[in-house]
């Protein structure tokens, strides 16, 4: 721990950090722009100039960047030197010759970190009065604005596109004053991390294209701390509310999740709450297939007296509904009649997950651990489309190891520059196994390209060679044992190592595997981590609480003489073939659906309640570290729209069943989990309690220059109206309360004096880059009963795969952009998704003679799907894939043998 | 497109670069000494050869001012314009191009036959000031001798 003496004054900083970091965390104002906590420092852009001193007798001093300088024992500073102060006001003012002070046109106004620091240095009138460069902008698809005039040249964009999230498609192009960051050609970033450009930059040049459509101004929006929906990996968000509309989605950093950084699906995927799909009132059915709207308080007295009357009535959860309200119909039900929501194939792989992180002794990482891994096995998951943020993480990994070897000459782990001309292309052990390429192989030592049996058994030689207890893998080809040996010898040879797999391939031997391996590293000396992928936002969550499948809900229906099925946020549709769904809602005397959005199930309801989203409602979701975290309603909903749970609520004081009082708040509810399932305690401490107050004052979560608030209502009444109550939260819906930094916990959004930008998350965290101050959100969940070096290997090996002649083992491959229900429904994100096909071998093709682009016939258990033919060079001879989740794709329970042919007429 | 002899030139420089990286300056001059200059299309073949994205070849291009992305004359005029040659008669020497050739720097005349670009030092500051078409140098040059040198170019 050094102490620096800054301007005279000492302070005790961490070890290991550069001074402008040192500075920041100490609370000082010190600007920059090419540096980035999470890209580290480049000294480009000479705006974090400091003065530095040998001792206290030296007057003269010298000046130094502060983020070129390593932070150690005795450095003498000082910040407010006059020629330091005019050095800094200089540069900004070079930086801005070209820059257009187009600030009140500009979609970064009011939250641009250029405005901040020009700000910050006192560069307040302009005296450059020569022509300025001007650049052409390029489309660069549907996710971000490009607006090169702007730009100063500070290279975060190539160094984050490139160097951190891997992008090829775009680089810094031409020379001096004409430095142009684009493409080659217009088009869309190729990139599925494309989105933070928008955070990354400084000023406006990459800005968020769909929030241009209904732009607001950051402080007109109304904020909340909440999670993102649409994958298991649970990344902290920041939505934006304003008019009664979702404006957008920023990062909100959690040190130990996300961090800085959100993937596309994420940031653009938030439509869906805007979208025409939604239903805001109750309905009821009229007619067969017709929904009309009908009044809240005549629809729940009569589902009430369904209810009440006796008849057996089921439940189907849902793994992307909250726990509250998973919990809530469970209680309505009762246990024996509620059921998770997926099929058995799906319910297995979860419960399988579940026990195995349950198990151990390997531990579930966060995502920050899983980027200070020093050796990762990936075993049959394409982690960029089923989880993408972790593939980002991921990716941040191989550079530990060679890292250990720039430490040793002397290299600090924040001097980016230097790193990168001494790492050129090493990467540390990175190994992934999987049916198809993943675009995680380009920093990858081995891939291993197999059918899923295949990858299985590659994993259960892992284990056996690193642990002789574990079962030996019989008739293993020789290739494969040469490849297990190298990875196990590599694992075992790393401090951190880390096993990464998930059900997507709907394999459980494939994840037992990947258990095996990392259980067999965990020695008495460490525990490996083994993170297993979640394919929705509460799936370790409805997970957790356990459940029939949707089969045994069905028999339940048609034999078991159940009348009545409440369907929780689910569309039943995406999650069988339509044979069964008919089946399963025909056998139902009444269906009461509750759900935010009209889907294909919705047609079939009787009763149709109008569910929040997680912008507009409170809900806990465990993502696939095992880690429950609190959605904080962002705004209030019009119509009859609330949380699930509290239509469940209100169903069961309708029949009866307890009183109208029931579940007051979420935290009442929250404590009946906790005292009802010993594993979910925790969840009482994902969120402070709705009572907290500060000083007496709720947390407000519009900010203190929120506009219009007496006009932005005066067309349809020119009264105000009263601040809506919020019983779940210690927030409220308004630009009053405590006017001080909140906890950052709750901070409805970061905002210090002076950092209007993305970059005031600088004044939140312990140390820059750290935990958020009073500790990162969220609680985990899970921890492994087994200690190190008592493993178990459970789960049976698999036969080697065998190709069948005529037909094709087909396997799901998931789309970052296709694969998710709800992302799908904004047109942005829908944009970059594929066009329904199967993906054959180039050999496979070849063998049925069919071309890019030709239409096949697939025919998996009578099911016929038309398809046009992909060729994937890199998928093995009789493994074919097929899109996930693909709207306009009718699911078919895969992995399952199915025969392909060309497409008859065709 | 790039004949077979230039991309067998390309790669027999990939073959003894450490990196494709490192190939790319080298590879950008064999395809531009074809037809003086680099097109979009030439350039996607490049990259292909190195395994590099067009955007990353592109970056290099346009960071080199004599990699040309856009079309040229039969012959190029790079006319010397920094401090030495500005001195000693660069601004004369500009002018008596202009009044030969009807071009400004930047342009090519309508015959197709000569471009005229301005570059910062040739090198050759004691002899000052200096011009270059194609690979020959010429020094001491001023705008009575211009006329004898442009005849020399086709």
């Amino acid at each position: 721990m050094p102490t620096l003496y800054i301007d005279d004054k000492p302070h005790t900083v961490g070890d290991g950090l550069n001074l402008l970091e040192a500075c920041l965390s100490l609370g000082f104002n010190v600007p920059y722009f090419c540096w980035h906590p999470a890209l580290g420092s480049v000294g480009a852009c000479r705006q974090c100039a400091v003065k530095s001193f040998q001792n206290e007798q030296d007057k003269r001093g010298r000046i130094v960047m502060a983020c070129m300088t390593a932070a150690s024992e005795g450095t003498r500073i000082s910040l407010d030197d006059p020629e330091v102060k005019s050095f800094r006001a200089g540069v900004i003012e070079w930086l801005m010759t070209s820059h257009p002070h187009d600030c009140p046109v500009c979609d970064e106004g009011g939250e641009c970190h250029l405005q901040d620091m020009t700000v910050m240095c006192g560069h307040n009138y302009r005296d450059y009065r020569f022509p300025k460069r001007t650049h052409r902008n390029q489309n660069l698809g549907p996710f971000i604005n490009h607006e090169m005039n702007r730009c100063i040249q500070c290279y975060r964009c190539v160094r984050y596109y490139r160097d951190y999230a891997g992008g090829r498609d775009f680089d810094a192009q031409g020379s001096n004053s004409r430095v142009y960051f684009g493409r080659h050609q217009d088009g869309a970033l190729e990139s599925e991390f494309s989105g933070n450009l928008v955070e990354v930059c400084p000023t406006g040049v990459f800005t968020d294209k769909t929030q241009k459509s209904h732009y607001t101004r950051r402080w007109d929006l109304q904020t909340a701390p909440s999670i993102c929906v649409h994958c298991g990996a649970g990344c902290n968000i920041t939505p934006g509310e304003r008019y009664g509309t979702l404006r957008r989605i920023r990062n909100r950093y959690n040190g130990e999740v996300n961090g800085y950084f959100l993937c596309d699906r994420g940031r653009y995927g938030y439509e869906f709450v805007n979208g025409g799909h939604r239903a805001r009132v109750a309905m009821r059915r009229a007619e067969p297939g017709s929904l009309v709207p009908t009044a809240k308080p005549l629809a729940l007295p009569r589902i009430g007296s369904l209810l009440a009357g006796g008849a057996r009535c089921i439940g189907i959860g849902s793994p992307r509904a909250s726990l509250e309200s998973n919990y809530a119909l469970r209680k309505l039900v009762g246990a024996e009649n509620f059921f998770a929501g997926v099929t058995a194939a799906h319910q297995s792989l979860t419960e399988l997950t579940v026990h195995l992180l349950e198990r151990g002794p390997a531990q579930t990482p966060s995502m920050r651990e899983m980027a200070q891994a020093d050796a990762v096995l990936v075993l049959g998951e394409d982690l960029t489309n089923t989880a993408p943020r972790i593939a980002l993480a991921l990716r941040q990994s191989v550079l530990n190891a060679p890292m250990k070897a720039a430490a040793s000459m002397g290299i600090p782990d924040w001097n980016d520059g230097a790193l990168r001309v001494v790492l050129q292309d090493q990467k540390g052990p990175f190994f992934i196994a999987a049916p198809d390429a993943t675009r995680l192989d380009d920093i990858a030592t081995e891939t291993f390209r197999a059918a899923p049996d295949d990858i299985a058994r590659l994993g259960f030689s892992v284990a056996h060679l690193l642990d002789p207890k574990a079962p030996e893998v019989p008739g293993l080809d020789e290739n494969t044992r040469q490849l297990a040996d190298r990875i196990a010898k590599t694992l075992a040879a790393a401090e951190r190592p880390l096993v990464v797999s998930g059900p997507s391939l709907g394999s459980a031997s494939v994840l037992s595997a990947a258990a095996a391996v990392a259980n067999a590293l965990s020695t008495e000396t460490r525990r490996a981590g083994l993170s297993l992928t979640a394919p929705e936002c509460n799936t370790l969550g409805a997970g957790l609480l356990g459940g029939g499948t949707l089969e045994e809900a069905e028999r339940a229906l048609s034999e078991g003489g159940a009348e009545l099925v409440i369907i929780l946020e689910n569309d039943l549709y995406r999650r069988a073939d339509h044979v069964f769904v008919d089946k399963l809602l025909g056998a139902a005397k009444q269906v009461i659906l509750i759900d935010h959005t009209l889907n294909r199930t919705a047609s079939h309801a009787d009763y149709f309640l109008p569910a929040a989203t997680f912008a507009e409602g409170d809900g806990t979701l465990v993502n696939s570290e095992g880690r429950g975290q609190r959605c904080i309603q962002v705004f209030m909903p019009t119509g009859d729209v609330q949380e699930s749970w509290r239509w469940l609520r209100d169903l069961g004081a309708a029949a009866g069943k307890w009183p109208q009082t029931e579940w007051e708040n979420i935290d009442v509810i929250v404590a009946d989990i906790a005292a009802a399932f010993p594993m979910l305690k925790g969840v009482r401490d994902a969120a402070p309690l709705a009572s907290f107050r500060i000083a007496g004052f709720k947390i407000p979560r519009q900010s203190h220059r929120y506009s219009g608030r007496t006009a932005m209502r005066a067309k349809m009444d020119v009264s105000e109206p009263g601040i809506p109550t919020d019983p779940d939260s210690p927030l409220t819906f308004s630009m009053e309360g405590f006017a001080g930094p909140a906890p950052a916990s709750l901070a409805s959004f970061f905002w210090a004096p002076g950092w209007n930008s993305v970059q005031s998350i600088n004044k939140f965290q312990e140390e820059i880059g750290g935990a958020l101050m009073g500790g990162d959100p969220g609680v985990r969940l899970i921890a492994p009963e087994l200690e190190p070096g008592r493993a178990e290997y459970p789960g049976a090996i698999p036969e080697a795969f065998a190709p069948r002649p005529g037909k094709w083992m087909v396997v799901p491959m998931y789309h970052i952009h296709g694969s998710d229900e709800m992302s799908m429904l904004s047109a942005a994100v829908a944009e970059r998704a594929p066009a329904p096909h199967i993906a054959l071998s180039p050999e496979d093709a070849q063998l049925l003679g069919l071309g890019e682009g030709e239409m096949a016939e697939l025919n998996i258990d009578g099911e016929i799907l038309v398809l046009q033919v992909a060729v994937h060079a890199a998928l093995p001879k009789g493994v074919a894939g097929l899109p996930a989740g693909l709207p306009g794709m009718e699911p078919v329970e895969i992995p399952a043998w199915g025969a392909v042919a060309r497409r008859v007429g065709s | 497109m790039l004949t077979t002899e230039t991309k067998n030139e390309i790669l027999a420089e990939l073959a003894h670069s450490e990196t494709n990286r490192m190939a790319c300056i080298e590879s950008l001059k064999i395809a531009q000494r074809q037809s003086g200059w680099v097109s979009d299309e030439e350039l996607c073949e490049v990259a292909q050869l190195l395994g590099l994205t067009p955007d990353e070849v592109d970056g290099v291009a346009t960071f080199y001012n004599l990699i040309r992305r856009r079309p040229v004359g039969r012959h190029v005029i790079l006319l010397c314009a920094s401090v030495s040659c500005w001195v000693m008669g660069y601004a004369a020497l500009r002018a008596g191009l202009a009044q030969t050739l009807g071009v400004e720097p930047g342009q090519t005349t309508p015959d197709g036959r000569f471009t005229v670009l301005e570059n910062q030092c040739l090198g050759a500051c004691d002899h000052a000031p200096v011009l270059m078409i194609d690979n020959d140098l010429y020094r001491d040059v001023d705008a009575e001798k211009l006329g004898d040198i442009l005849a020399r170019y086709a």
